[in-house]
């Protein structure tokens, strides 16, 4: 078992003929996903390597079957693409792009929420079944199949988990990157309930960062409802008030959002924590042997 | 992106929210013509910086004068201007360095009945925009949050929908405001949610949202900020961009395409990902180093970003030592490391670099790494990584 992705989804790409769409596209079907097609407006009738390109996602959900779609549109067009999916039925959809403006997402994530879609994103690494499914600009090697389901606001520090718990031998069940914007698809809650609705996953990862309360919600929803071990990891313990590092969402602004406050949330919901990024492998091995 | 008082106030009069006649002046001369403009028999001199807290902000220069201060005549309006521009502000939000006055504005008085206040932000948990008002106005609002928050009250909208008027007369009932206030409190509310949503703001701030005498709503002052990622939208908000309000060196890294946050300790870190980049700096800090700043060179980082990348944190007096921690995915390390010799032979150091490489094709990056002859210090893993940079740094600057 998995979640949200696996060796049965069938995924086009949207903006499959960009230079970041392509190319991961690529990626995409060499780690093994089964990528049906792609939709660039104004392209349909071509092909990508082989794959047939639609003008809408309309036209290549009924010739292709797909039920997922991977996200490259450019930033000012990339609300319209996920509304696009959304109206086209995808249950499915991640979107990879950096740099949506925050407000275009309000309305899609009200939209996103009031359906059966899932939105993963936006600016998120993607999502990934190692061995089955890879949807993302992830690099799938680092990945082994394994028991811990791993879930994260960023990218690089999301392969660094991944590339510990492979190290340690525990391997992973599914790992999803949320997203480093103030307005997400998906969040933490939504992820570790599925984890633990998951017979094949033992151990959930965390790794959080400054900025917004959705670590201090997923410790609280924890608290009440999740009987797995977890493990997190929180980013951005040196950085100073107001200054933004990097992701949109990553600034404490008003004195909220600060890592201790996460890290104490956590801990009082009994989730280990791990204080160094060189330790969240070990943290939820720690987790798991001790339950 | 921030904009100043003077520009937020521009853009309140063309959506018709109430402000007081005032001019800018970078100058005394334009200061004193300024107040012969208004006509009236006081006026305010406000400095104009990228922070808030003026009014009990000092002047390096001369610590007796405040960044906020009531005059009486065109020639105390020339008097203060010459005491306010060209000189460098201090507020509890400027940092002890403070911020250089390049220009100012010369406001009308105002019959002031009671001060509230006025703020916008986006409620993340929530997803939408929420409109904060409060009674307690002239004073810092987080204190009042922290205090007394039940004097906050809030109402969230839905974009495409605006404000509603059932949702202004809560917020009346609330603040107290009755017959003409509660008419003027209705224009102004409205109008400020939606100017938050046409121009893509990040924060809008008004403290404090004056009531006249004569039951108007005014904004005395204005602090908004827009979102980055929708500029591309309002090329005329784009302009209101002030570079000297910034610090240079994440001007120079955002035009490389770089993000860069600069801070106070001795170790540099070069990173791909914020995630991982912030995971860096808690990671020295943890060894018991001070990180020198936050540097993302994002996925897609080549040799010109990355030398650039290494003179801006170069230019950083303070940095003692440098930390380069990269996790390969898209990015090769073959890449980065060939980045990363070319970028030292052109850059030239003279100070430690420790080098920690993962991920795709890391064992033939870290041959590059060894046959180029440049001395980098190698590190397998983040704790391995960190121990080496912060024992460099401790070495150097002793040496």
């Amino acid at each position: 078992m998995s979640i949200y992705v696996d060796k049965n989804t069938r995924v086009i790409c949207q903006g499959i003929t960009g230079k970041s769409g392509s190319f991961h596209t690529k990626g995409c079907r060499d780690y093994g996903t089964q990528m049906v097609g792609g939709v660039t407006p104004g392209k349909g009738g071509t092909d990508f390597e082989g794959m047939p390109i639609f003008d809408t996602v309309e036209e290549a959900v009924k010739e292709t079957g797909a039920n997922a779609t991977m996200i490259f549109v450019p930033p000012p067009f990339t609300a319209d693409a996920i509304l696009e999916a959304l109206d086209a039925g995808i249950p499915t959809i991640v979107a990879i792009t950096e740099g949506v403006p925050v407000l275009d997402m309000v309305p899609v994530y009200r939209k996103i929420r009031a359906s059966k879609s899932v939105l993963i994103g936006p600016n998120c690494p993607g999502v990934i079944t190692p061995g089955e499914c890879k949807i993302g600009i992830m690099p799938g090697y680092i990945h082994k199949r394994g028991k811990v389901g791993i879930v994260s606001r960023s990218g690089t520090l999301t392969y660094e988990a991944v590339w510990q718990t492979t190290q340690l031998g525990l391997g992973q069940t599914t790992c999803v990157g949320l997203g480093g914007d103030p307005i997400v698809g998906t969040s933490f809650i939504d992820v570790i309930g599925r984890f633990q609705n998951d017979p094949e996953t033992e151990g959930i990862l965390m790794m959080g960062e400054i900025g917004g309360s959705a670590e201090e919600e997923a410790a609280a929803f924890i608290k009440q409802h999740v009987t797995k071990p977890v493990a997190a990891f929180i980013a951005g313990r040196t950085a100073p008030p107001g200054k933004r590092m990097g992701h949109a969402g990553a600034i404490i602004s008003g004195g909220k959002g600060t890592a201790e406050d996460k890290i104490a949330a956590l801990r009082d919901a009994g989730i280990e924590i791990a204080e160094s990024p060189a330790d969240m492998g070990t943290a939820i091995q720690r987790a798991m042997s001790r339950s | 992106m921030k904009i100043h008082e003077f520009q937020a106030k521009q853009l309140f009069r063309q959506a018709d929210i109430a402000v007081l006649p005032s001019h800018v002046a970078t100058s005394p001369a334009e200061a004193s013509a300024a107040f012969e403009k208004l006509g009236g028999s006081l006026a305010v001199v406000k400095a104009q910086i990228h922070a808030g807290g003026r009014g009990k902000g000092t002047f390096i220069e001369d610590p007796s004068q405040r960044g906020v201060q009531l005059v009486r005549s065109a020639a105390e309006a020339a008097q203060v201007a010459e005491k306010m521009l060209g000189n460098t502000l201090v507020t509890i939000q400027t940092g002890p360095e403070g911020k250089k006055v390049n220009q100012l504005i010369v406001e009308a008085g105002c019959d002031i009945a009671r001060e509230l206040y006025l703020g916008i932000v986006l409620d993340r948990a929530a997803s939408l925009p929420v409109l904060m008002v409060s009674t307690e106005g002239g004073v810092e609002i987080e204190k009042v949050a922290e205090e007394t928050p039940e004097l906050i009250f809030k109402e969230h909208f839905e974009p495409g929908l605006g404000l509603q008027a059932f949702q202004v007369r809560k917020l009346c009932k609330k603040l107290g405001l009755t017959g003409d206030a509660a008419k003027s409190a209705h224009r102004f509310m409205t109008a400020m949610c939606q100017l938050f949503v046409q121009t893509d703001c990040a924060i809008v701030e008004i403290n404090p949202l004056v009531v006249t005498g004569g039951g108007q709503l005014i904004a005395l002052d204005a602090k908004v900020s827009f979102d980055e990622n929708a500029l591309f939208r309002h090329a005329d908000i784009k302009e209101f961009r002030d570079l000297s309000e910034e610090e240079p060196s994440e001007v120079r890294a955002g035009n490389a395409g770089l993000s860069y946050v600069k801070l106070e300790g001795n170790i540099a870190c070069l990173v791909n990902g914020a995630g991982l980049a912030m995971s860096t700096m808690d990671i020295i800090k943890y060894h018991g180093g001070q990180p020198a700043n936050f540097l993302d060179v994002g996925g897609g980082a080549n040799a010109a970003q990355v030398s650039e990348a290494f003179r801006i944190i170069l230019d950083d007096k303070n940095v003692q030592a440098v930390l380069v921690n990269i996790f390969g995915g898209i990015m090769q390390c073959t890449t980065i490391a060939k980045a990363l010799v070319e970028a030292y032979q052109n850059v030239g150091f003279n100070v430690p670099l420790v080098v920690r490489l993962e991920g795709t094709e890391v064992e033939e990056g870290k041959k590059i790494l060894r046959e180029s002859g440049v001395a980098i210090v190698t590190a397998d893993g983040l704790t391995d990584a960190a121990q080496k940079v912060v024992a460099a740094a401790a070495a150097h600057s002793k040496a």
